[in-house]
């Protein structure tokens, strides 16, 4: 059994070195980082990497790639927001008096919104100039788990989304008490409706047990004191801004992790924040988002180690990020490639590799949502399990019927289009009383869609021109998979075959 | 190893090399030595579903009506006046009902069931909820999906664990089928076979961009490469071109149905499919849609009992409705119902014990917001098909006992 898997050991070896570096685990952290190096590093960050993004900081050491990502962030988004976002909220009083038609075009209009909003998030993720900033933003929009379901209103996800930016790389603390005054957080954990009289846990019960500490450090008891110190955090509705309602807070003595005092929601924040728990948590899910899916024993200590340190630096997140990325665990050829692209990860990473510009994208937006990734609708408070589940027989097909319609040559682009209006005509065709459902009527607008982008995969190709020989293949490789491709790509010598068999490999689902 | 590793380790053979190319450079690694000695328990392939013994050759057929059916529109309490107190402009009304007792009729639109009805092969179980009710569509749908408690998010669902606690014979071209949909619902979770297809020629066609094989190693490689196991595998199984006496519906729904057809005549072996009819949240302008809604589901559910007659497979099928609430008794301003509770859910098969069951709604007894009280835990629904249709414990997979119905003949 030992030689087989010394033998599999090698054959992993031979993988990671690719091309001249062999940047594995062996190398010094003064070492430039090299091609495949750069390549992760690029796609673990953000969504993807060019050519000559790779070639850029292939030359760099772990830390000074690190620092140049770090440098980079931004803390507002450069795309322009949908006009609305400063349209005053309806008033909450005329919300009453509406006919239950009205509150249905305001629901509507909200919906549509929310589209307009994710479009935005989605082109920011493509035009940004730090990649990183935006995957942060996602972590902590999947972390702090809250859906335009419940919150309706669509400014104040477009509020959060611009707090989570803004914190995305600053102070974890700092975010935190920005979370608890957040409208839309107040709405979607009830803090709106926590009052004195009937005080309601929600919030406190998730603060603890998704946002700071995790399950098994905290009591029941403890979340109902919480909840007391919350009381009277709630939105004014008017001015859609947080609001302390003195009248129906709790001013009494609360007892929350053995600690008494007159406790204010702030002071709660404070005694989770001095937590080690909350540390270990937040570095282990970061570590889990950024460098492997199940951190090993020897993993823990490091992640044990780092956690102690971004709390001795008042929880300061790009500290922590940088440590992370400077690690050889990070850099470990048995991590690279070891993550499952999440929906946005495929979507927004085909767009941004490939270059494909669209002048429409809702179509991606709504692929994305397919594929089991609605952003600003996470299924519930935990957000978005990810990993293996992404993956299952009809998103993966999903996935790769996405791919084939963007990358198969016309004569099949069509069929594939006729399959599409058969599935369209199945689901609501034919005059039926119940044309479909949200999936099929998304499904329709996707093919409705479909025709808006401009791209030419021959010319992206033809930078691939097998003008350098067999790196031609290598370094397309090495832009599109994280590793080696499960199948070998056939003899061929246009190079835009190449980038079909690339993308259709089970290894373009990985990251 | 988990199991889709060793369903997929069959289909390879262990000591076939793993080969590729990587940019010029050949590598060739041997199948992990773990594969061989699962192979040694691997099943013959090719061997026909049909003739494996197993529990699951018991067929649960899942019809998910989303958006939450008004279960008192279609099991109708005609003669407590209270129901039409409660909607006087959505009432059916006395002289349209479909009467299956002394106090219930269905709606007039479900008459394709009554012959189901009068074979005493359908039944209608009343009173299906849960306690402290969540009237958030996505959220009560998941506490359905998992059967969890309400206050309790569980990953899997509850087909997806029974599967994992007793797994469908290898053989099976999965466990569950997804037909029409592409949420898993009760079948989601990481240790479960489950094909989603819209309809089994189209599938036939996006399977070939399957690509099953690849480097084990990587554990995140691996669960992909099981997934395309588990498509190219569902697909070497099915066959789609039988042809049926049976007439489907021209419908969204009669689609479904045709499908599911297609599969259980493929003898690819399954255990549970599910299809769903959607567009039941009808807050407003109830009438016509819900009455097309349930002339679709009737039609439909009457083309399933025949087609898996004509199968000689009806005796071991069992139908079963759910949703994810049921409606509000008292009918709102705009002709429509709003969310609720407790609802009523319809279950059919050869071997169902047809009448009724649970509790008539109790219109007297509605709770602070105007929704039912409920009779009967939709987890002893689930206890029906894990203990009685399928021989197993339900307990395990329910996390806790709940009674099964006395409603099969089995």
């Amino acid at each position: 059994m030992n030689w087989k898997k010394q033998m599999l050991n090698l054959g992993a070896v031979t993988i990671a070195c690719i091309i001249s570096i062999c940047a594995s685990a062996g190398a010094k952290a003064e070492a430039a980082i090299g091609a495949d190096g750069a390549r992760h590093l690029l796609n673990r960050t953000g969504f993807s990497a060019t050519a000559d993004e790779i070639k850029t900081f292939s030359t760099l050491t772990r830390a000074d790639a690190a620092d140049r990502l770090l440098k980079a962030v931004n803390t507002v988004a450069v795309t322009p927001p949908p006009d609305w976002v400063n349209e005053p909220l309806p008033s909450p009083k005329k919300l009453q008096e509406r006919t239950r038609e009205e509150q249905q075009a305001i629901q509507k209009l909200n919906n549509d919104h929310a589209l307009e909003l994710r479009e935005w998030w989605f082109q920011e993720m493509i035009s940004t100039p730090s990649p990183f900033a935006e995957k942060m933003t996602l972590f902590w929009h999947n972390h702090f788990a809250t859906s335009q379901q419940k919150v309706k209103l669509t400014q104040f996800l477009y509020q959060q989304n611009t707090m989570l930016r803004r914190n995305a790389l600053g102070n974890f603390g700092t975010m935190l008490r920005e979370v608890a005054r957040d409208p839309a957080m107040l709405i979607y954990l009830d803090g709106a409706n926590n009052r004195k009289e009937q005080p309601n846990e929600n919030f406190a019960r998730e603060v603890m047990e998704l946002f700071t500490l995790g399950e098994g450090h905290y009591t029941e008891r403890d979340i109902k004191e919480a909840a007391r110190a919350f009381t009277g955090w709630s939105v004014d509705r008017e001015t859609g801004k947080f609001m302390f309602r003195r009248g129906i807070h709790d001013y009494g003595v609360k007892t929350v992790f053995n600690k008494t005092g007159n406790f204010e929601g702030d002071e709660i924040i404070d005694l989770l924040l001095a937590k080690p728990e909350t540390a270990e948590f937040i570095t282990r899910k970061l570590w889990k988002e950024f460098v492997s899916p199940s951190p090993n024993g020897a993993d823990e200590a490091v992640i044990k180690r780092m956690a102690s340190d971004f709390k001795s630096s008042g929880y300061n997140i790009a500290k922590l990020m940088r440590m992370m990325l400077i690690s050889d665990a990070f850099y470990a050829m048995n991590n690279r490639a070891a993550l499952i692209k999440s929906p946005v990860e495929f979507v927004v990473g085909t767009l941004k590799t490939f270059g494909i510009q669209t002048s429409n994208m809702r179509t991606f937006v709504i692929a994305s949502a397919l594929l089991g990734q609605n952003v600003f609708s996470p299924p519930n408070v935990k957000g978005w399990p990810g990993g293996e589940v992404w993956i299952n027989s009809a998103s993966l097909l999903g996935r790769k019927q996405l791919l084939d319609r963007l990358f198969t040559n016309e004569d099949r682009m069509e069929v594939a289009m006729r399959n599409i209006d058969d599935m369209a005509m199945r689901y609501g065709g034919n005059g039926d009383p119940a044309p479909a459902g949200r999936e099929a009527r998304m499904q329709r607008q996707l093919q409705k869609q479909m025709g808006t982008l401009h791209w030419n995969l021959d010319k992206w190709a033809s930078n691939y021109q097998a003008a350098q020989g067999e790196t031609a293949l290598q370094d397309m490789t090495r832009v599109v998979l994280a590793i080696a491709p499960q199948t070998a790509v056939g003899v061929s010598a246009n190079p835009a075959d190449w980038a079909r068999q690339l993308v259709a490999d089970p290894a373009y689902q990985l990251k | 190893m988990d199991r889709r590793n060793f369903l997929r380790m069959g289909l390879l053979g262990a000591g076939i090399p793993l080969a590729g190319t990587v940019n010029g450079v050949s590598w060739t690694a041997a199948a992990p030595v773990e594969g061989s000695v699962l192979r040694n328990a691997a099943p013959v392939l090719g061997s026909a579903a049909s003739a494996i013994n197993t529990p699951y050759r018991n067929l649960l057929i899942l019809v998910e009506l989303k958006g939450a059916n008004d279960g008192l529109n279609t099991v109708i309490p005609y003669a407590d006046p209270l129901y039409a107190q409660l909607r006087p402009k959505i009432a059916i009304p006395r002289d349209q009902v479909l009467t299956i007792s002394e106090r219930e009729g269905l709606h007039p639109s479900l008459n394709a069931l009554m012959p189901l009805w009068q074979n005493k092969e359908l039944a209608v179980v009343q009173g299906i909820g849960y306690p402290n009710p969540n009237l958030s569509h996505f959220r009560s749908i998941e506490i359905w999906d998992t059967a969890s408690k309400s206050d309790e998010y569980l990953g899997a669902g509850w087909l997806a664990r029974t599967f994992a606690a007793v797994p469908a014979p290898a053989q099976f071209a999965a466990d569950g089928v997804v037909v029409g949909s592409n949420d898993m619902g009760p079948l989601s979770g990481t240790q479960v076979r489950t094909i989603a297809l819209a309809d089994t020629r189209q599938f036939l066609q996006q399977a070939k961009l399957a690509k099953p094989d690849g480097d084990q190693r990587n554990a995140a490689l691996k669960h992909i490469l099981a997934v395309e196991s588990e498509i190219v595998h569902a697909a070497s199984k099915l066959n789609t071109n039988v042809a049926f006496k049976t007439e489907f519906p021209k419908t969204a729904f009669g689609n479904q149905v045709r499908t599911a057809a297609q599969l259980v005549a493929s003898n690819a072996g399954m255990a549970t499919i599910r299809l769903t009819l959607g567009g039941f949240d009808t807050h407003a302008g109830q009438l016509g849609t819900q009455a097309g809604l349930l002339k679709q589901l009737a039609d439909g559910l009457a083309a399933l009992k025949d087609s898996m007659v004509e199968l000689n497979r009806w005796d071991s099928t069992m139908v079963m409705t759910y949703s994810e609430f049921g409606r509000r008794p008292k009918e709102n301003q705009s002709g429509g119902t709003d969310h609720g509770t407790a609802n009523a859910h319809f279950m059919m098969g050869g071997k169902v014990k047809g009448g009724l069951y649970g509790q008539a709604p109790a219109l007297a007894r509605l709770d602070g917001n105007g929704n039912l009280p409920f009779a009967v835990d939709f987890r002893s629904v689930y206890a029906t098909v894990i203990d009685k249709w399928w021989s197993g414990d339900s307990s395990k997979i329910l996390g806790g006992k709940f009674e099964a119905l006395d409603l099969l003949r089995v």
